[in-house]
């Protein structure tokens, strides 16, 4: 889910257009425009974009390169 | 992210699997200890394209399933205690008590309240001031932060009436008394990727220097759960045991230090029993003393002797021992709707998954 609006330890995170308020206590590093992970009303993680592009594409060369 | 489903890298990576299990000399078992891998696996029906050689099986995953019916028991006398509201999440109130269960309690006009966060308990307190709000937690390192943080944000608006009754529980002990018990013979543990989000990939390396096996810390899309079978299939082939974290778009080598801290702030390890493992030292969370008040287990209840249901075999589908349709009551007597045994009563239950996804499909 994506924080789309942050102040203090309180976010909004937004998933499909459905928006949820959640507690930033135990990620008070999260920005907004961050995809993070949420748990019981929790942030918990961020989630790495740039990592999960990087692990498809690597995996995408990977597979490419044993078919053929 | 719709790409860790796509059915091209979902295929590419099923004949990967098998290709490398054409070099395995015998069957080898992967567990999961995660309720969502079981749903997840089961939901997508990954069994089905894995090759014969490749057997996953579930193990005490699921925080509901796991929770000895002592604590049920606990849980339910505080209930019936006409100055209790009790708060906890849905998949606890149909676990059958020795006698009843909260959701009969419920029935009976108890003020039992499913609640989505244990934030959600701490506002039924300062909405209740009269009463006793006991949120009944349950659930490994995921959650325990949570209900930490919920905890001292009670403590921080001055709300003397919220309690925790902590059945929480952490996952490495558990692994550990699982890799030491010769009867399972695991290939390769699939680790929890939300749990490790927390604790780090560090937390298992002490215990894998002791039993090393095959290990990896897997995200729960189609996409990641194979990505984790074909590295273990593989380290098998190769013969090595090596930790390796295929989460890391998520789960650090540290862990969610924040939370950790939480949780160390206010828990403090005690031994603990599990339904189908036993007691293993270290493997519960309880109350530090600065923050006894607030243990729910101070209350004075009159506790049936404990008895699971008979004829359920939840403790050996939790070890791995058995799959759930070799139990005889799965789908006879115990469905989902008239849940015998844990496993089948929680959505994360490997039962309950089964009898869900796997069932007609010919796997067993």
């Amino acid at each position: 889910m994506k924080l789309v609006a942050k102040e203090e330890l309180r976010g909004v995170v937004e998933l499909s257009g459905v928006k949820r308020e959640v507690s930033l206590m135990l990620l008070p590093e999260a920005e907004v425009g961050e995809y993070v992970l949420v748990h019981a009303g929790y942030a918990i993680a961020r989630v790495d974009q740039e990592e999960a592009e990087e692990t498809l594409r690597l995996l995408r060369d990977v597979l490419a390169a044993e078919e053929a | 992210m719709s790409a860790f489903q796509d059915p091209e890298l979902v295929k590419g990576l099923a004949s990967r699997i098998a290709r490398l299990a054409e070099k395995l000399a015998r069957r080898v078992t992967f567990m999961e200890v995660c309720g969502t891998h079981t749903n997840a696996i089961a939901a997508a029906g990954l069994r089905r394209l894995l090759p014969p050689q490749v057997r996953l099986i579930s193990g005490p995953g699921c925080p509901v399933c796991v929770t000895p019916v002592a604590y049920v028991d606990r849980a339910v006398a505080l209930a019936r205690h006409p100055e209790t509201i009790l708060a906890t999440f849905g998949d606890l109130l149909r676990v059958p008590a020795s006698v009843g269960s909260l959701e009969q309690a419920r029935a009976e006009g108890c003020r039992v309240q499913v609640v989505y966060s244990p934030h959600d308990a701490v506002e039924l307190a300062a909405a209740h001031p009269q009463a006793r709000v006991v949120f009944a937690g349950v659930g490994f390192e995921t959650t325990v932060p949570t209900v930490a943080a919920a905890l001292l944000e009670a403590e921080e608006r001055g709300l003397g009436n919220f309690f925790v009754l902590s059945g929480h529980k952490v996952m490495p002990p558990a692994l550990e008394a699982l890799l030491a018990d010769p009867t399972l013979a695991l290939d390769g543990l699939i680790l929890p990727g939300h749990v490790s989000a927390i604790i780090g990939a560090r937390a298992y390396r002490p215990l894998l220097a002791r039993h090393p096996i095959p290990a990896v810390i897997s995200g729960f899309t189609p996409v990641d759960v194979l990505r984790t079978v074909a590295e273990l299939v593989q380290q098998v082939v190769e013969g090595r045991a090596e930790l390796v974290n295929l989460y890391g778009r998520v789960v650090r080598e540290e862990g969610n230090v924040t939370a950790w801290s939480l949780v160390e702030r206010v828990f403090v390890p005690t031994d603990a029993r599990w339904r189908g493992l036993g007691d293993i030292p270290s493997s519960g969370l309880g109350l530090a003393p600065a923050f006894a008040s607030r243990d729910a287990a101070q209350f004075p209840a009159t506790l049936p002797a404990p008895k699971e249901p008979p004829g359920c075999r939840c403790g050996d589908v939790l070890r791995g021992l058995i799959d759930p349709p070799e139990c005889p009551l799965f789908a006879t007597a115990c469905t989902p709707d008239t849940a015998v045994g844990a496993c089948m009563v929680s959505a994360e239950g490997a039962c309950a998954a089964w009898y869900r996804h796997e069932r007609m499909a010919g796997v067993a």
